[in-house]
């Protein structure tokens, strides 16, 4: 039989090493990120370069713009790396971040179901898309947790002249959660929905949906990387934070970026170095 | 276990317990000395089980004094009376365990040795690794003796032994307890079955609606009881 | 739904030895495991001093803590959240996003069920025990270590129902663990993370694997339980 004192010991031999595992190397980042950068799997091409180069691991815990922000604010990560300029702007005005760099753009897409309920398949201009879908009332899927994406949508009804507190109904869905739960939802009801090119090149379970409107100036979707303010959070690991930073706007980064390709398709556009990116 | 220091006699001096206004034992006085065995007896609810507690130390009363000749019933630190419940308390252990618990709980030393020859004793050998709460009632009822027994006390206090058990099993847990009281154990008991009471006890307390009616020796309490609770408990017209 | 496909990537991930799957699920084990073992530490003690003393609000106090088993985990994640954040209480520590942070919040769901199981089965066995241990001299404390030994078969149920209710959560170890990759992603984030990039026969058979892996352990603890039973009787 086994014995209390056998099943303790047992426990604690099991137990042990996720304390012991835990610093597993002294010379870690924690950056916050938006779900598309890891949903896309960016991290999973940069970060091993990155480590091979420096010795820095990078933990990115991906959330939404708004709250990866949050994360940063709050001191709880050392870069954040996300894609909402005013915001971004914002941030480091108020002294949370010590500067911003531009690193890469990509692209918004407009998925919506084959059947094209809304009649706008084809199409180049993102704007008269949302007028159509509104007009016929076609369903469409909101990220609505105040994400990068989120952030995105709401400008691109606002430049359609569409006052969405006005006409929102059972047709605008906001469901509060990710990129990837709002293309499954999408998937699941046949409705339109806004998503980042990467996320969607990287989604698996498409069922009817496909693009219908992209290439749209207003779709392009600027990142931009923050280390968090040292002054404001002394913890904050100023040196290996600044090397990953610089590492992303480098000449050696940015190629690093624009390798990162999905069946021949770039993802990513890197573009540090073009004025007011 | 003559010559021996003993806490015996046991001097018990006007018990009282109460209970929400209700008095259940009122005044109880007898003293216990070495040797015998001593049959506490009365109807349901007389303050039977209750008057061995107190002796125990498992209650403390209202009034009156439970005293020992030695201390506070102890020897070097440790009780000298042991008490086996009506319905035995056996712990979800086996037979041996049961034992060592208890003796490693007084911090006897060599707990092996003594539980042993507590299970040689009492003819528990054979089932010594078995789970003591699978044992029949008879069996969980001669343990829990054994255990009494291997904390090596100078009485024994036995609530009701054989309340629950078999024909044959009464005889056998009689047989132990005689063979206890010869050699020198001194025993108080409280039993209901007074054809039981006949065969094993030397002296009889009366014990009738929480006030000691009688104290005598056996034999001259079930030939001629002084009060008359007594002879229509004999006579079996007195239940209550 | 694609269930062949959910049942080969779950029988893939399984035969494939993958290191970067046998770190997540061991990773998932070892958080739990920890998880459960700390409750274990603090709630035995803990419920067993909640059996055997009486106070005022002695009630009250176990009303809540049956009501704390059916704390969101959720809640309890963003309750850690808050404590271990940088601008929290416990920030100087620098334990966010990491597993013990998880092992954290994880303690916090189980502790409960610990709490309220070992309460309830040292009640009963105090009632059967009493008379008995109190004439050894065993009361208060000293009475602890026999009732635990004594419960230990209805105590190890509570502890794998403690043990499913933290493998099998989400919410807890997504906020205070972040799903970083190789660092604090289990076995429940990597499903949600899976299902959010629309793998969804990846993220079933994932969800298969770590219900295999539960009931092979609830059935070695119930086979325990039931050959410890017929034994103690």
């Amino acid at each position: 039989m086994i014995t209390g004192r056998t099943a303790l010991g047992l426990a604690l031999v099991l137990a042990g090493p996720a304390f012991a595992q835990a610093p597993a190397s002294d010379r870690f980042i924690t950056v916050s990120s938006t779900t598309s950068t890891t949903d896309s799997g960016l991290f999973t091409h940069l970060l091993p370069l990155f480590k091979a180069k420096t010795g820095i691991e990078v933990r990115v815990v991906s959330q939404g713009t708004g709250q990866a922000l949050d994360t940063g604010r709050r001191g709880d990560a050392d870069v954040v790396f996300v894609h909402a300029r005013a915001q971004e702007l914002k941030f480091v005005e108020d002294g949370f971040g010590v500067e911003r760099k531009p690193v890469m753009y990509n692209d918004f897409v407009l998925i919506g179901p084959k059947a094209d309920p809304a009649g706008i398949k084809g199409g180049k201009d993102i704007v008269a898309a949302l007028k159509a879908v509104q007009a016929r009332g076609s369903l469409f899927i909101s990220r609505g947790d105040k994400s990068g994406t989120h952030a995105a949508e709401l400008t691109l009804w606002k430049a359609a002249e569409i006052d969405l507190e006005k006409v929102k109904g059972p047709w605008y869905r906001e469901i509060g959660q990710g990129m990837g739960a709002a293309l499954n939802m999408a998937s699941a009801q046949n409705g339109y929905v806004l998503s980042d090119r990467a996320t969607w090149l990287n989604f698996r379970n498409r069922g009817d949906l496909d693009i219908v409107v992209e290439g749209d100036r207003r779709l392009f979707n600027q990142y931009g990387v923050i280390l968090v303010n040292p002054a404001k959070h002394p913890h904050v690991k100023k040196a290996e934070g600044q090397a990953f930073i610089d590492w992303l706007v480098s000449t050696e980064g940015q190629k690093a970026i624009s390798d990162y390709r999905i069946n021949g398709a770039s993802l990513f556009f890197p573009n540090a170095t073009q004025p007011g990116a | 276990m003559h010559g021996m220091p003993s806490i015996l006699p046991l001097d018990v001096s006007g018990l009282v317990l109460e209970r929400e206004g209700r008095r259940l034992l009122d005044g109880v006085s007898f003293t216990l000395p070495r040797g015998g065995v001593t049959a506490l007896i009365g109807p349901n609810g007389a303050g039977k089980s209750l008057t061995l507690r107190l002796c125990h130390g498992l209650i403390p009363p209202d009034g009156g004094r439970v005293s020992w000749a030695i201390g506070d019933g102890r020897i070097a630190g440790r009780p000298r009376h042991a008490m086996v419940f009506q319905r035995p308390v056996m712990l979800r252990r086996s037979v041996r365990a049961n034992l060592l618990h208890a003796l490693e709980a007084l911090s006897f030393d060599r707990p092996a040795g003594r539980a042993a020859a507590a299970l040689a004793r009492f003819g528990l050998s054979d089932l010594a690794e078995r789970p003591a709460r699978l044992l029949s009632g008879g069996e969980q009822q001669r343990l829990a003796i054994a255990r009494a027994w291997a904390l090596e006390p100078d009485v024994m206090f036995l609530d009701e032994p054989s309340a629950h058990l078999d024909p044959g099993a009464t005889r056998q847990i009689e047989q132990v307890i005689a063979a206890l009281a010869a050699e020198g154990m001194t025993i108080l008991m409280t039993s209901h079955d007074l054809g039981q009471v006949r065969r094993l006890a030397d002296r009889v307390l009366f014990l009738h609606a929480g006030r000691l009616r009688e104290d005598s020796p056996a034999e001259r309490f079930f030939q001629a009881p002084d009060s008359p609770e007594a002879r229509a408990f004999v006579a079996g017209d007195l239940l209550w | 739904m694609d269930a062949l496909g959910a049942m080969q990537a779950a029988i893939g991930l399984m035969v494939s030895f993958d290191p970067q799957f046998l770190q997540i699920v061991g990773l998932s084990l070892r958080v739990t495991l920890s998880a459960v073992l700390l409750a274990a530490l603090i709630g035995l003690p803990l419920g067993a001093w909640l059996a055997l003393s009486r106070f005022r609000g002695r009630s009250a106090l176990i009303v809540l803590i049956n009501g704390l088993m059916g704390l969101p985990p959720v809640v309890a994640g963003l309750f850690v959240f808050l404590l271990l954040s940088r601008s929290g209480p416990l920030g100087p520590l620098g334990l966010l996003f990491t597993p013990t942070a998880m092992v954290i919040a994880q303690t916090i769901l189980v502790l409960p069920i610990v709490i309220a199981l070992t309460r309830s089965t040292l009640d009963d066995l105090w009632q059967e025990y009493r008379e008995h241990l109190t004439s050894l001299g065993l009361t208060g404390w000293r009475a602890v270590p026999t009732l635990l030994w004594d419960g230990r078969f209805a105590l190890a149920t509570g502890l794998l129902a403690g043990f499913g209710r933290a493998s099998a959560e989400v919410g807890a170890v997504l906020i205070v663990g972040g799903n970083i990759a190789n660092y604090t992603r289990t076995m429940t984030t990597t499903i949600a993370l899976e299902t959010s990039k629309g793998d969804l026969p990846l993220a079933l058979g994932l969800g298969l694997v770590l219900m295999a892996l539960t009931l092979a352990i609830n059935a070695a603890g119930y086979a325990a339980s039931r050959i410890g039973a017929r034994f103690a009787g």
